[in-house]
């Protein structure tokens, strides 16, 4: 017990984004309506970019833009600058996200104009007729 | 002069005062501050994709409160199209510029046989030219987006 | 077919929480994430590129082939919606 205390202090940042995932994840899978499908995969998305960022971080660094003049003179520390890194795949990663929710928007629109419905029984049942 | 707006009694919500005013005067400083964030990327948090969304966001204002086809009127499809697609062109056709001339696809060092500044120098240079050509891209991806899925397709009546 | 959704989502969730005991605790410089390239452009991408913001020049310098990919995904999200939707059709 003392153990699992310990870990969930040492990386707590990791509980709250994998609670986030999941909470996105159910509402992908539980859910009948295809606008509340497509909003959880949106909030699975936020989670994971979340979660990259946050493993970035370094003990008392900085951000990193940094000043030219007193680098090129001085040299600069690895240590002391966050990870750049993670900010820059995640940067990428929320385009695709704005990207698919684009397109997918776009899908509904026309699924809603042909069966007349956004509910997933109710399309299906429509299919199959 | 002509009439850039709808007539306020053509709007589907009717005539505001207050959000029609207060939209006015905003739009232009939402779109100076864009460009700003897109000029400022090396020394600020910033760049191409970040100003290019706020510029986006400026035009999406500008159909939210006035009408879409004010905001067609200022923004046509047509230039949408040509600016989209000379975003892309500009990031790819850096790319090929510096290996027709000599260097590695996007080495932008080898640019220096252009215009001697300095390898070092044109580094930085191809930075900016390549998030002016993404900021471009995504305004108008982002402002064509909001026009065909507010309006259904025809881009007639918005939201 | 909700507590199918349910029990999936905890076990998933318990999966995840036991695979995050192999990650370094937060703030660590040693993180694995943080060796092997991130130094390097840490250190040497100013004076390489004399542009002040390290993850600028990452973006459109060090990796500016999966930029490029990047702009294109977003214009073929545009050019996609503009087929789908803009049809004479009803």
């Amino acid at each position: 017990m003392e153990a699992i205390l310990a870990e969930i202090v040492a990386k707590y940042n990791y509980w709250i984004y994998v609670v986030l995932m999941m909470i996105g994840f159910y509402a992908m899978i539980g859910k009948n309506n295809l606008v509340k499908k497509l909003l959880g995969m949106n909030i699975f998305q936020t989670a994971i970019i979340l979660m990259f960022i946050s493993s970035g971080v370094k003990r008392g660094g900085g951000i990193p833009i940094v000043n030219k003049e007193a680098v090129l003179e001085h040299g600069i520390q690895a240590a002391s600058i966050v990870n750049p890194l993670p900010h820059v795949l995640m940067l990428t990663a929320i385009v695709v996200a704005v990207s698919v929710t684009g397109v997918a928007l776009a899908i509904l629109q026309r699924i809603h104009k042909q069966y007349g419905t956004l509910e997933e029984d109710e399309i299906l049942e429509r299919i199959n007729r | 002069m002509k009439r850039h707006h709808a007539l306020p009694q053509d709007r589907p919500i009717g005539p505001s005062l207050i959000i029609e005013l207060s939209a006015r005067i905003m739009i232009p400083f939402i779109q100076l501050f864009a460009l700003y964030v897109i000029a400022h990327g090396h020394y600020s948090p910033g760049g191409g994709f970040q100003g290019g969304v706020v510029l986006g966001a400026s035009f999406i204002l500008m159909a939210i409160a006035f009408d879409l086809k004010t905001s067609l009127r200022f923004f046509s499809i047509r230039a949408n199209a040509i600016m989209a697609s000379s975003g892309v062109f500009i990031y790819s056709g850096t790319g090929v510029l510096c290996a027709l001339i000599g260097g590695l696809f996007l080495d932008y060092s080898a640019l220096d046989a252009i215009i001697p500044l300095g390898p070092v120098e044109w580094r930085s240079m191809g930075v900016f030219i390549v998030e002016l050509g993404v900021g471009l891209a995504v305004t108008s991806i982002m402002a064509s987006l909001f026009w065909d899925l507010s309006s259904g397709g025809n881009m007639d009546k918005g939201l | 077919m909700k507590k199918t959704a349910l029990l999936a989502t905890l076990f998933t969730g318990a999966l995840l929480l036991y695979g995050t005991g192999d990650f370094a605790p937060l703030g660590d410089p040693n993180a694995p994430a943080a060796r092997h390239v991130s130094p390097v452009y840490i250190e040497k991408s100013v004076e390489q590129t004399h542009v002040p913001n390290i993850v600028t020049a990452v973006l459109a310098d060090y990796r500016g082939y999966d930029t490029m990919f990047e702009t294109i995904v977003i214009f073929c999200a545009g050019v996609v919606v503009v087929s789908v939707l803009r049809r004479p059709d009803a």
